[in-house]
């Protein structure tokens, strides 16, 4: 993992201290609202339904245990004694008292951590594969180019003031677990021909009110020369993106309006003038960040099998343990998403435990994924059995990743100010419909994902099936859309007919489900191939014939 | 409930409270707001458009839809260039700093308008040495502001040193 050195430290208590200013200015009156809301936003603090909303950064989601401990700690001593891992690999906290938060952000920056550029017009956090480092098919640990941008991107002066947020993921593999071509900027790590270390870049990915996948802006950029080469395209960007209308400020619309082709062209001749300037880090720097990131020390004569005796056992290791490149380790994910729970929440218990097994089981790194789960990428199998009995006590082992009850939920109307209708019901309304395992086992994978609003902070759009809250005539009612995917095989999710209401929405899914499991061609195939093959009139029919 | 009622509470006095607020930097302040030491320009400052089209000005003033680079033919003549900030939000004006640094003028290069305190760190950094904010700065919180950083971790038209460098030798 990334430890900060002296100038990281100096950089975030600078930050934090200005923060701290620009709040005691704010109180004293010395700036207005309107001038102290960017300010606040940049770090990481919204104006929710009922209190401040803090967003703490975890950079490429990935953290120790003794961060794990300290965003325990904040939830019991600021909070209500929960947190929200959000889409982002973030977690936020919804009861945020404005004199408590500078104690906070000391709290914070004890332990390297902070809630810059979490939000507010600004590169944010930047998002990356919950897998790195352990994924048996990545080119290598995407982690340490993630880290080198967030350190290019804090405090950008030149992109501090952008149209519109702008979110950057970063992958490693063909298997794209952090959803990058539904990013601003989306990089995958590959080689060339010579086998030269680069990245393929996409551009102008995004859900929200415009759903548009993103494109390939550039097919390789070598490695030393990425950070100079988004320099331009956020020029391009800061230049001539929207201001005149906030929904369609994106990059996305800009990237859409000019075309692909002229997009590239205007990015590489911007680029042509930047390469020269050396805004790139030189090679010294990403050896000194890779060897940050280098591989925990294995138990070389860690035995590669398992006892898969207890079926209890089998069962989570068959659902949420996936294979690590290291003979005798596995990945464990550990279930954020319980029966009757509140998808990503975590109690400060909850974390204080994690914190300790990651320590014990998994060379004290956790990782948040953006489906709100959190995963500990380097565990023994000989420690799995130990590691799940104690996830399972504290209520974290349910053996339901990326099953049905899995369900990725934004706030919705229980906290967000920009809602049209509740999220969490409608998820748990849903998982507790197919609450049996083995029915959800038998309907296999299953990506649901519910939005309060347009905004589609639940990813909606990439949802298998997806759900839109949305306001009519005053009452909550909700949109069903399907076809939808943030992985390698992106698409986006289409309306399949008219919204329901609340429990119309959960039996519309029953319904949905039950086409599927009559006419899918092969137990295994799954229901977004199912869909895919049949296309949507048939699931129209069941649900609204 | 209550933090989000101080804060609205607040709302109300602001206007009151900033707009008859004495502003005892007001004198002085475009004096320290000016980052050069060559004297300062003082004649007309023509729009993009008039400065184009001909006219004998040394002083041209960009406003953010503006293309920069339509002055880069013409800094041999150029005294002063103002980079307008209609809205403190619209942040265009910090990339046409930024191309104009880079490509070589180094002439004064002045943010007018809603330019605010806290945003002062980021201009000095894409290549203003003057401000000519629209309200008065204090001249205290200007000079924390710009002192706040010691290091800073990219590159940029003020020449500062990178974190990169520093660790790197």
């Amino acid at each position: 993992m990334y430890r900060y050195d002296e100038y990281d430290q100096a950089i975030v208590d600078a930050r934090v201290a200005e923060f701290k200013d620009q709040v005691s200015r704010r109180l004293r009156n010395e700036i207005t609202e309107d001038q102290f809301k960017p300010l606040r936003l940049m770090n990481g603090l919204y104006l929710q339904l009922h209190a401040y909303m803090l967003r703490v950064a975890i950079p490429y989601g990935t953290l120790s245990g003794t961060q794990m401990r300290m965003l325990a700690h904040i939830a019991r001593k600021y909070d209500r004694d929960y947190g929200h891992f959000t889409t982002r690999q973030n977690i936020q906290y919804n009861w945020i008292k404005l004199e408590q938060f500078a104690d906070l952000l000391d709290d914070l920056s004890k332990v390297e951590m902070h809630a810059f550029q979490t939000s507010g017009n600004c590169i944010r956090n930047i998002s990356s594969d919950q897998f790195a480092g352990a994924a048996a098919d990545e080119i290598a640990d995407p982690r340490p180019y993630a880290e080198l941008l967030r350190q290019w991107s804090t405090l950008h002066p030149e992109f501090s003031f952008l149209p519109r947020k702008f979110k950057i993921a970063v992958i490693a593999s063909d298997t794209d677990r952090a959803a990058i071509q539904l990013h601003d900027i989306g990089l995958q790590l590959r080689r060339d021909a010579t086998g030269a270390l680069g990245f393929r870049v996409y551009v102008g990915g995004g859900m929200g009110r415009t759903p548009v996948i993103g494109k390939v802006v550039r097919d390789f950029i070598p490695v030393g020369q990425y950070l100079s080469y988004c320099e331009a395209i956020l020029r391009v960007y800061n230049r001539y993106g929207r201001r005149d209308n906030i929904y369609k400020a994106r990059i996305k619309i800009l990237v859409t309006e000019l075309g692909i082709e002229e997009f590239a062209r205007q990015v590489e001749a911007e680029w042509a003038g930047l390469a020269p300037l050396g805004l790139d880090a030189p090679p010294a720097e990403y050896e000194r960040i890779i060897a940050q990131f280098g591989e925990p020390d294995y138990d070389r004569n860690a035995p590669d099998t398992l006892d898969l005796s207890d079926p209890d056992f089998a069962l989570w290791v068959k659902q949420n343990v996936a294979a690590h490149k290291q003979p005798g380790y596995a990945i464990a994910t550990i279930s954020l998403k319980p029966r009757g729970g509140i998808p990503g929440d975590a109690s400060s218990a909850q974390m204080d435990l994690i914190a300790d097994l990651a320590e014990r089981y998994a060379h004290d790194e956790i990782r948040v994924t953006h489906s709100q789960n959190l995963v500990l990428a380097h565990v023994r199998k000989a420690d799995l059995y130990a590691l799940w009995t104690a996830l399972a006590d504290a209520d974290l082992a349910t053996p339901n990743l990326d099953l049905v009850s899995d369900i990725i939920a934004c706030p919705g109307m229980d906290y967000c100010t920009l809602a049209n209708a509740r999220s969490i019901p409608i998820a748990q309304k849903i998982a507790a419909k197919f609450e049996a395992l083995d029915t959800q086992r038998d309907i296999g994978e299953l990506k649901i994902k519910v939005s309060g609003c347009i905004n589609g902070c639940g990813h909606h759009h990439a949802g298998h099936i997806g759900i839109l809250g949305v306001d009519k005539k005053g009452e909550e009612a909700y949109q069903l859309l399907l076809g939808g995917s943030g992985a390698e095989d992106t698409s986006l999710a289409k309306i399949l007919g008219p919204g329901f209401d609340e429990n119309g929405i959960v039996d519309a899914v029953d319904k949905l489900i039950g086409f599927y499991r009559s006419a899918r061609s092969a137990p295994d195939e799954r229901f977004l191939d199912t869909y895919r093959r049949l296309g949507p009139a048939p699931f129209k029919e069941a649900v609204y014939g | 409930m209550d933090n989000r009622m101080n804060v609205a509470d607040r709302d109300g006095q602001d206007q009151v409270a900033v707009a008859g607020a004495p502003s005892p930097a007001l004198d002085d302040a475009p004096a320290k707001l000016r980052f050069r030491d060559d004297a300062p320009f003082e004649s007309p400052i023509a729009p993009l458009a008039d400065f184009l089209a001909g006219g004998n000005f040394a002083a041209v003033r960009l406003e953010p839809g503006d293309d920069a680079r339509a002055l880069l033919p013409h800094f041999g003549r150029l005294k002063l260039i103002e980079v307008a900030f209609p809205r403190f939000r619209d942040g265009r004006g910090y990339s046409s700093a930024a191309v104009l640094r880079q490509a070589g003028y180094t002439g004064e290069l002045r943010a007018a308008g809603d330019v605010l305190v806290d945003q002062l760190g980021f201009m000095r950094r894409v290549g203003f040495d003057s401000f000519a904010p629209n309200a008065p700065l204090n001249l205290k919180v200007v000079q924390a502001t710009l002192d706040r950083y010691r290091y800073v971790y990219m590159k940029a038209a003020d020449g500062r040193t990178p974190v990169w460098a520093l660790r790197h030798g």
